[in-house]
């Protein structure tokens, strides 16, 4: 009786919050619906990096490592093969899974605080990539000039910044649905208790690091496609998208709005980039602010501002 | 010959600017098991604390001297407010200490600008020297020996004093250390804010070399990290083997191929994690 309550009212919530982003998106003017897009793109980006830090148990310190990568395969495609918005996020969401096929290898030979060494340093390794490769991705210049892509519908053509903000708001509801189905699945269930005993599931037969290595990959693969819409988005990619100050950024997100929940990290993506851009506008110290989001988050909301706003007084 | 020589004692310099950096990174991490960002920031104020000192005073020696000990004061602050409620938390350790990183470079930034600066260095040390045919910097060299003399003073403080027992004894076993009578949270801080002291020394004088910068922070505990990976976390003499491999990859990989200059660091350090993470000197 109370679940099926809270289920409704989730699902209520989810409704609203979807309706109110998109009348913002339809009301607001260009400036503040650029800011939206931004905080959409965000949050796939998170809701990928969720499915590792919250449901696996893997806090990665270099998940920008493979949205950088989507978004470099992407604005190659569009400078050197095709506009459509279809190849350029295939190329771009492979790109991700590849390289975190790659680095996943590497990375899930250590845990707890060598695992956020390494996530680091293969995050930095993907960065100095794109960084001195000067003749593919255009070193520190990075790609520019990268046209609106072409969704290949005859009607539209995303040009305008309300259009994209359509597209990029489907893609997100799209990365949620999948991500719903993936996390409520038998092999979701067991990326949980991986999370909560690692050595029990060994124990009881499952593949530990089987299930581990396969949720890098589609983690990687997201934030891959999260790195597309972001350079479609901004037209143009540097070396300093696959820093670590993205990847901590991610993870601050995540961590703000909640880990492990389905909204959590859209509700950090959402407050962070709408925060940053008001804070920019009035202050130069928009990096005080974020320092002291990062303290405060740790020392005051560990498990995200959705569950303390919605936890009761007094329970737990 | 020359070329050599020359390579040779600019990535020991180097090295030893990492060692002083990487010291405290290392047995904080043997002794807390505190992953600490913010170290970098330890350095970039350092430097600038020396460059400020420098210029009122006039005297090198003044700001080599001060800025240490308000740094150390600044990591003992940071360890007893802040990092200590993390204590075994890696997630929330790497979180806090980054966004103590960030503040600590915002004040850093309004404090002093964003323009790069170099601390002048001391008038005795800024000539050259002439070692047969080959002319070496005088400050690299004076800075090559200056490491290794605080290696030796680490070294045996570690090593030989009561002191050093104790701080010893609470890397082997805390709970142990703290049953006979060792006061383990007074050695927590000491050590933090030794090693904060140090990264704040290595600010000044590697302040003097490569600079201080808005993002030094960031440059400096990304390559401190390495050498700590490399030789091993916990050990001194892992944070000494750590330095002069990175201080001489770094020096030799920028002379020699510039375009893989950065691949130096980070792919050494990825290969020791997966495939030797206790490093060449770290316990397992």
């Amino acid at each position: 009786m109370i679940r099926a309550g809270s289920q409704t009212m989730r699902a209520v919530g989810a409704a609203i919050a979807i309706a109110l982003v998109v009348i913002a998106g339809v009301a607001l003017p260009p400036y503040y619906e650029e800011v939206l897009v931004d905080g959409l793109i965000n949050a796939v980006f998170a809701v990928s990096l969720n499915l590792l830090l919250g449901y696996t148990g893997l806090p990665s310190l270099g998940h920008a490592a493979y949205f950088a990568s989507g978004a470099y395969a992407a604005g190659l495609v569009s400078l050197h093969v095709t506009h459509s918005f279809w190849i350029g996020a295939l190329s771009g969401t492979a790109a991700g899974a590849i390289l975190g096929a790659i680095f996943g290898v590497v990375a899930l030979r250590t845990k707890g605080a060598y695992f956020l060494m390494i996530t680091l340093a293969l995050g930095q390794i993907a960065w100095a990539v794109a960084y001195s490769w000067r003749d593919v991705t255009g070193g520190d210049d990075g790609l520019r000039g990268i046209p609106a892509p072409d969704i290949g519908l005859s009607i539209v053509h995303l040009d305008g910044p309300r259009l994209y903000f359509v597209l990029t708001l489907i893609a997100l509801v799209a990365t949620l649905a999948a991500t719903r189905l993936l996390v409520g699945s038998p092999f979701g269930r067991t990326l949980r208790g991986i999370k909560d005993n690692s050595v029990r599931m060994g124990a009881l037969g499952y593949n530990v690091w089987l299930h581990r290595y396969l949720a890098f990959v589609m983690a990687s693969a997201g934030a891959g496609f999260a790195g597309v819409l972001f350079v479609y988005h901004k037209g143009f990619v540097s070396p300093d998208v696959a820093h670590v100050v993205t990847s901590a950024q991610a993870m601050l997100m995540v961590i703000l709005g909640g880990a492990g929940t389905l909204w959590g990290p859209v509700a950090g993506a959402m407050t962070i980039t709408v925060l940053g851009n008001f804070a920019s506008t009035y202050t130069l110290h928009w990096t005080l602010i974020l320092g002291l989001l990062y303290i405060g988050v740790v020392l005051i909301a560990p498990t995200g501002i959705i569950s303390v706003l919605a936890r009761p007084k007094g329970s737990r | 010959m020359n070329f050599w020589s020359i390579q040779l004692l600019n990535g020991l310099s180097l090295a030893m600017v990492l060692f002083l950096l990487s010291a405290g990174l290392s047995v904080i991490f043997g002794l807390m098991r505190i992953i600490n960002l913010a170290h970098g920031s330890f350095y970039l104020i350092g430097g600038y604390i020396g460059l400020t000192v420098i210029e009122r005073s006039g005297s090198f020696w003044f700001g080599l001297a001060i800025a240490p000990i308000l740094v150390g004061l600044l990591g003992v602050i940071l360890q007893r407010l802040l990092l200590r409620r993390v204590q075994h938390d890696e997630l929330s350790q790497v979180l806090l200490s980054f966004g103590v990183l960030l503040v600590c470079s915002d004040v850093a930034l309004t404090l002093w600008g964003g323009l790069p600066q170099t601390l002048p260095r001391p008038e005795a040390l800024d000539g050259t020297i002439k070692l047969g045919t080959i002319v070496f910097p005088m400050y690299r060299m004076a800075l090559s020996m200056a490491g290794i003399a605080v290696a030796v003073i680490l070294w045996l403080l570690l090593g030989r004093t009561k002191v050093g027992a104790r701080v010893r004894a609470s890397v082997d076993d805390e709970e142990m250390a703290r049953g006979i009578g060792i006061n383990t949270g007074a050695v927590f801080a000491g050590v933090f804010g030794l090693g904060a002291a140090l990264a704040g020394m290595a600010g000044v004088l590697g302040g003097a070399m490569l600079g201080v910068y808005p993002g030094a922070d960031f440059d400096v505990i990304l390559l401190a990290f390495a050498v700590v990976v490399i030789g091993g976390l916990g050990s001194l003499r892992g944070a000494l083997v750590g330095s002069l491999f990175i201080g001489i990859a770094n020096t030799l990989g920028n002379a020699l191929m510039p375009q893989f200059a950065l691949f130096t660091v980070f792919v050494p350090m990825v290969a020791m994690l997966a495939f030797r993470p206790s490093g060449f000197f770290g316990r397992s």
